[in-house]
């Protein structure tokens, strides 16, 4: 049994050499039986991992040496602790719920054995991305996720904005993994190892003083890998400015927004910088980038899914938003509570999204929520569910994303410093958050069907593969809070933080003790959040038509909003056009096509006579060529001969 | 002479250099209608030629930087020219990949190549015996006569079996080779004479030479090995020669052709010229990420499939001369094994551009969109391909890439970072390149086109593999490399002895 926990990553790539090999002759639409089974017994295999880790039994070994040049060298190799345990949690258990929705949700897809194959293979990326005990390892892993979730997104490849949206995750991912690169070869430069064990002892003795030179600063080097490697997190994990891909990703088909740019590989940067912080704390300047990204990022995404009425696209905005938090608790050094928030995060946002494609699969894949309305009388799981998870979400006590969420901002407001900015931006934006969480609950569930009544007709509960698991992430969405209680709550009820002592061994033991602070931020928080929802109730509920009379009212506001910024406008504008102008018209056009052929050398020209005189040689005949040949092979026979004779001599 | 005995059993390179020659001439006798015949024959040739090969992978001994599978014959006495040939940790992995790929070669072209078959194959096995002459010399007189000897039959395949533009395209090739290769003469007399009249590469790697003649014999050999390579900016040969040549020839020029400046740099110029190397490491490092940069953005402007993909090869074979130039052990490890994967992953690459253009005749990359809908096997097959060539982890072009840029950015910090950024270039115009070719919907001019064939899967299949084996497992290859390349190291860099971790913390001490 020792070894039972290479099964975890082993199974789902098994699944899918299976179906990507034979899935599309002889497999065809029993894909699933091949999916589901390997990531249910992986998922299995990971709980009795996760079982023996809280019993205190870490895994860290190599498993075989991948690359050595010189003196570097790096292994293959697992580290499964409390933090990866975690993560073994939410990836193998949304994962599976994710196999089994899209049983009901993909039937009849012509590419259903590819989707089950990548959505294998997906989890296989995510498994080692978590589980690796290296840098290359993660990167490899963090590659490979990337990699899925650009099939995924393109998996409706004939549609152009499909394959649009998945070449562009991918290519502004590599942006942030440039970074990243550049940060894991300061790491080997600097430790002469990648091995997470290692580095992390190392570091404050390691790094402690050291500077480099950057452009005629002085940077300390911790400053400076922690930025790099921030910088990959901020791709992964759609963080300002590279958050553009992640609502376009929402092209992929439902189930990979839930698994994919929700639950999981969009936390893998949140769980990198966790993972990283005996060097990220080392650096109060690149702690403070994090959380300022983050609490930013929570702010702006938020204001943007206030006015959309993609549900797809206000859930991603959403989810750019919740990252934000999370890189928030992280920039305090509250990765803990960073980490709480990635796991509860998991369960209602996973929900949401596999809400909103429950619904959409009755609506017939409509997304416009302007057209919806009214559905909780057709869609009693999917209308309860849904409520569950807008309530976590906004952080209404006793919900999961109550718990994370309150202890996000309060460590940030008891942080001080820039701290109380922090917890400032991250109030202002669960304010946000509620509201916009239940005008989309609101628009699609209550009032009249807006969507015409040839639709109203097809309007049905979607079937039983769909709605258990919906059912089961609504338990996560109400439950899975409760591992982590605050202070002034424990105490009350005799129990302490499980989720937090569970991860003290990581993120070292942060004593907790009820301040009479916490209580009156903890009264902020649920205020905004139930103020959010009474605005949204007015205006979607009780007054209709107060949101148009708003947008009129506020015109620029709104159209800034509705355009996101015009961030996308900008990266055209500044990136993309000038890189194809520079191809097509510099570099192409005159300076390969001109400049070098013609100054560096006058060898085109030479060309140009010699070939005409050539070309009388050249007349096709085969004559010609075969004297050319024969000239060849006489040099051949000519060496050979001479050889023989010398041998023989 | 001496003769060091072969551990195959049997002398194996001598056999792989002569065997497809001598098949080419048993060709020559056959009547050119029998196309069967000479197909058959040459496929047999090649599979011969690659199994007598495999010993050298088998019985090679990795813990040394000898040569090995030495033959060593007095040939021309007067002049002190030697049929001296072997191989080391470098070269050896250079004969198997290009045994490998002229049985590729044979098979592409079974169907494609219908005009002058004889003389078609003939060229081919010509080719092979050249080139893996050109590995196995360590004479400097032998190796000029292959390396010359291969410049014909290749001309003539992408002059007489290219495409509409093949005349210009061969001349341009020739002519580009050809005076590299004349200042390389020159340089190659220069050392004769001044070694006392010995062509024996081994002995002038070892000696010693005045600084300025050093300098004026890089240049020399540069002129020879930049054009081959090519490096910016004497690369413009290439696109034309790779966008007219055949299938066979673009493959053979992008697996092997093109790795022998690399080689050539790696052989002569660091060993002999040693204190020049290492004044012009810093040129030489800029030219590389010139290349890698703009290799990569011309490529995004590319509407020619081929040439598209020859562009790209301009950018990665920046990446190995930045590896070789960093002059460290990683960087230069990582720039042979990239030189092995780029010869894969880009000769696949023209396989599958062969496949598809053997049904639509078009190079257009227009002429292409929805190519996985009807071709989905194929699309399977380029996929994978595209993201070797991207470095996607997993793949071999990852493990390359990693260690020159490891190699690179410790050597130099801003080589090293802006030449990182070909990895957001290059998933750029490949990933378009994809998307114009195989997503979004069907091209009408595709319609009815059948999926790859057994034939065309065979020809992949063992390029896939490698990408794989060298992804997972590359110290089934690198670990040919290090005594090699230390040996190399020691030479270039006797005091630091190339361990880029001592190095770079040597800087903040």
């Amino acid at each position: 049994m020792d070894h039972l926990y290479l099964l975890i990553p082993a199974l789902p790539l098994l699944g899918f050499i299976i179906n990507i090999t034979l899935g599309r002759g002889l497999i065809k639409d029993k894909a699933h039986l091949v999916a589901i089974p390997a990531v249910f017994l992986s998922w299995a295999a990971a709980m009795y991992t996760v079982a023996q880790v809280a019993g205190g039994t870490i895994v860290s070994r190599d498993f075989y040496t991948w690359i050595v040049s010189g003196g570097f060298s790096v292994s293959a190799g697992f580290l499964i602790d409390q933090l990866t345990a975690v993560m073994l949690v939410v990836v193998t258990t949304v994962s599976l719920l994710v196999h089994i929705y899209s049983t009901g949700y993909m039937r009849g897809d012509k590419g259903f054995y590819r989707f089950f194959a990548y959505l294998n293979l997906f989890t296989f990326s995510m498994l080692m991305l978590i589980m690796s005990n290296n840098f290359l390892q993660l990167y490899f892993g963090w590659e490979a996720v990337g990699l899925c979730s650009y099939f995924l997104i393109g998996f409706w490849y004939e549609k152009k904005s499909a394959a649009d949206a998945g070449k562009k995750a991918f290519i502004v991912n590599r942006f942030g993994d440039f970074g990243f690169g550049l940060g894991v070869f300061m790491i080997f430069l600097t430790f002469g190892t990648l091995h997470y064990g290692p580095v992390f002892q190392s570091a404050p003795g390691v790094l402690a003083g050291k500077t480099v030179m950057l452009f005629g600063q002085s940077v300390p080097l911790a400053t400076l890998i922690s930025l790099l490697l921030f910088c990959g997190a901020v791709g992964k994990s759609a963080q300002l400015p590279l958050h553009v891909w992640l609502p376009d990703a929402m092209e992929g088909p439902t189930p990979v927004s839930a698994l994919i740019h929700a639950a999981t590989m969009v936390t893998a940067g949140v769980f990198m910088v966790a993972r990283c912080n005996p060097i990220f704390s080392l650096s109060p300047l690149a702690m403070a980038v994090v959380g300022l990204t983050g609490a930013v990022t929570a702010l702006f995404a938020a204001t943007i899914a206030l006015v959309q009425n993609d549900i797809k696209r206000i859930i991603a905005y959403s989810t750019i938003s919740q990252l934000g938090y999370m890189f928030l608790a992280c920039g305090v050094g509250a990765y803990g509570a960073g980490i709480f928030h990635l796991y509860t995060h998991a369960f209602f946002k996973a929900l949401l999204f596999l809400g909103a494609g429950s619904v959409m699969h009755s609506m017939q894949g409509e997304l416009d929520v302007q057209k919806m309305g009214g559905l909780k009388k057709y869609m009693p799981v999917t209308y309860w569910t849904f409520l569950a998870a807008s309530l976590s979400i906004s952080g209404i006590p006793g919900f999961a994303g109550f718990f994370s969420k309150d202890e996000i901002l309060w460590k940030a407001y008891s942080a001080g410093g820039i701290g109380t900015l922090l917890w400032v931006l991250g109030t202002l934006a669960a304010l946000l958050t509620a509201f916009y969480s239940f005008r989309l609950f609101f628009l699609a569930f209550h009032g009249k069907f807006r969507g015409g009544h040839e639709l109203e007709h097809h309007l049905h509960e979607s079937p039983k593969s769909m709605t258990m698991p919906l059912t089961i992430l609504g338990m996560g969405a109400v439950a899975a809070g409760w591992v982590g209680l605050p202070p002034f709550i424990g105490n009350a009820l005799g129990v302490s933080n499980t989720f937090g002592a569970f991860l003290a061994p990581v993120f070292g033991n942060i004593t907790e003790s009820a301040a009479s602070g916490e209580i009156m931020i903890t009264g902020i928080s649920v205020a905004v959040a139930l103020l959010g929802i009474l605005i949204a109730a007015y205006m979607y509920v009780w007054k209709p038509g107060a949101a148009t009379a708003l947008k009129e009212k506020l015109p620029a506001v709104h159209k800034v909003l509705w355009n996101k910024y015009y961030v996308d406008e900008l990266y055209n504008f500044i990136i993309v056009k000038p890189a194809f102008w520079t191809a097509r018209n510099f570099i192409a056009g005159t300076s390969d096509g001109k400049v070098i052929e013609g100054v560096v050398n006058g060898v085109p020209r030479a060309i140009d006579s010699f070939g005409r005189k050539l070309r009388k040689l050249q007349t096709g005949m085969l004559q010609d060529y075969a004297a050319i040949m024969a000239f060849c092979i006489f040099a051949f026979i000519a060496a050979a001969l001479v050889f023989w004779k010398t041998m023989g001599g | 002479m001496v003769n060091l005995g072969y551990a195959a059993g049997y002398p194996v390179l001598s056999t792989i250099i002569f065997l497809p020659v001598i098949a080419a001439l048993a060709i020559g006798l056959i009547k050119k209608e029998k196309t069967g015949l000479i197909k058959v024959l040459s496929l047999i040739t090649s599979l011969l030629v690659f199994a007598a090969s495999v010993p050298l992978f088998i019985f090679f001994d990795k813990t040394t930087a000898n040569m090995q599978f030495v033959e060593w014959y007095s040939w021309i006495p007067p002049f002190n020219i030697d049929y001296h040939v072997g191989v080391d940790g470098i070269s050896v992995l250079f004969v198997l990949l290009s045994t490998l790929v002229i049985i590729l070669c044979v098979l592409i072209s079974w169907n494609s190549v219908k005009d002058k078959v004889k003389e078609f194959y003939m060229a081919l096995l010509l080719i092979e015996g050249a080139m893996i002459g050109v590995f196995c010399s360590v004479d400097f007189f032998l190796f000029y006569v292959f390396w010359e000897a291969m410049l014909i039959p290749m001309y003539l395949i992408i002059g007489v079996w290219g495409g509409p533009n093949r005349l210009y395209a061969a001349i341009k090739f020739f002519l580009y080779t050809l005076v590299g290769s004349v200042l390389m003469l020159v340089g190659i007399i220069a050392l004769y004479l001044h070694a006392g009249r010995d062509f024996d590469i081994q002995h002038l790697a070892n000696m010693k030479y005045p600084l300025s003649m050093q300098m004026w014999l890089f240049w020399a050999f540069f002129a020879a090995f930049a054009v081959k390579v090519p490096m910016f900016p004497v690369h413009t040969w290439l696109p034309d020669a790779h966008t007219e040549a055949p299938t066979a020839g673009s493959v053979i020029l992008a697996a092997v052709l093109i790795k022998m400046g690399a080689y050539g740099f790696l052989r002569f110029s660091l060993p002999m010229f040693p204190d020049a190397s290492r004044a012009m490491a810093m040129p030489m490092m800029v030219l590389s990420v010139i290349a890698i940069i703009y290799g990569g953005i011309v490529c995004l402007a590319q509407t020619d499939l081929k040439r598209l993909i020859a562009y790209s090869s301009v950018s990665h074979m920046g990446f190995v001369t930045l590896g070789i130039f960093a002059l460290n052990v990683q960087g230069m490890e990582g720039g042979i094994l990239q030189m092995l994967n780029h010869g894969i992953v880009t000769g696949a690459l023209f396989l599958c551009v062969g496949i598809i253009y053997d049904r639509t005749h078009s190079r257009q990359i227009s002429d292409y969109g929805g190519a996985a809908t009807v071709l989905p096997v194929y699309a399977g097959l380029f996929m994978l391909f595209t993201l070797a060539a991207i470095g996607l982890p997993g793949t071999n072009g990852f493990v390359g890439e990693f260690l020159i840029l490891l190699g690179g950015f410790t050597a130099n910090k801003a080589a090293g970072a802006i030449a990182a950024t070909g990895i957001i270039i290059g998933a750029g115009y490949m990933l378009w390149l994809y998307q114009r070719m195989f997503f979004q919907s069907v091209n009408p001019k595709l319609e009815g086109f059948s999926d790859i064939s057994a034939r065309e899967f065979i020809t992949l299949a063992p390029m896939a593999a490698l990408v794989f084996w060298i992804g997972f497992y590359p110290d089934a290859f690198l670990s040919f490399l290090h005594p090699s390349v230390q040996a190399i190291i020691n030479r270039v860099q006797p005091a630091a002895g190339g361990n880029a971790v001592a190095d770079f913390l040597r800087l903040f001490a």
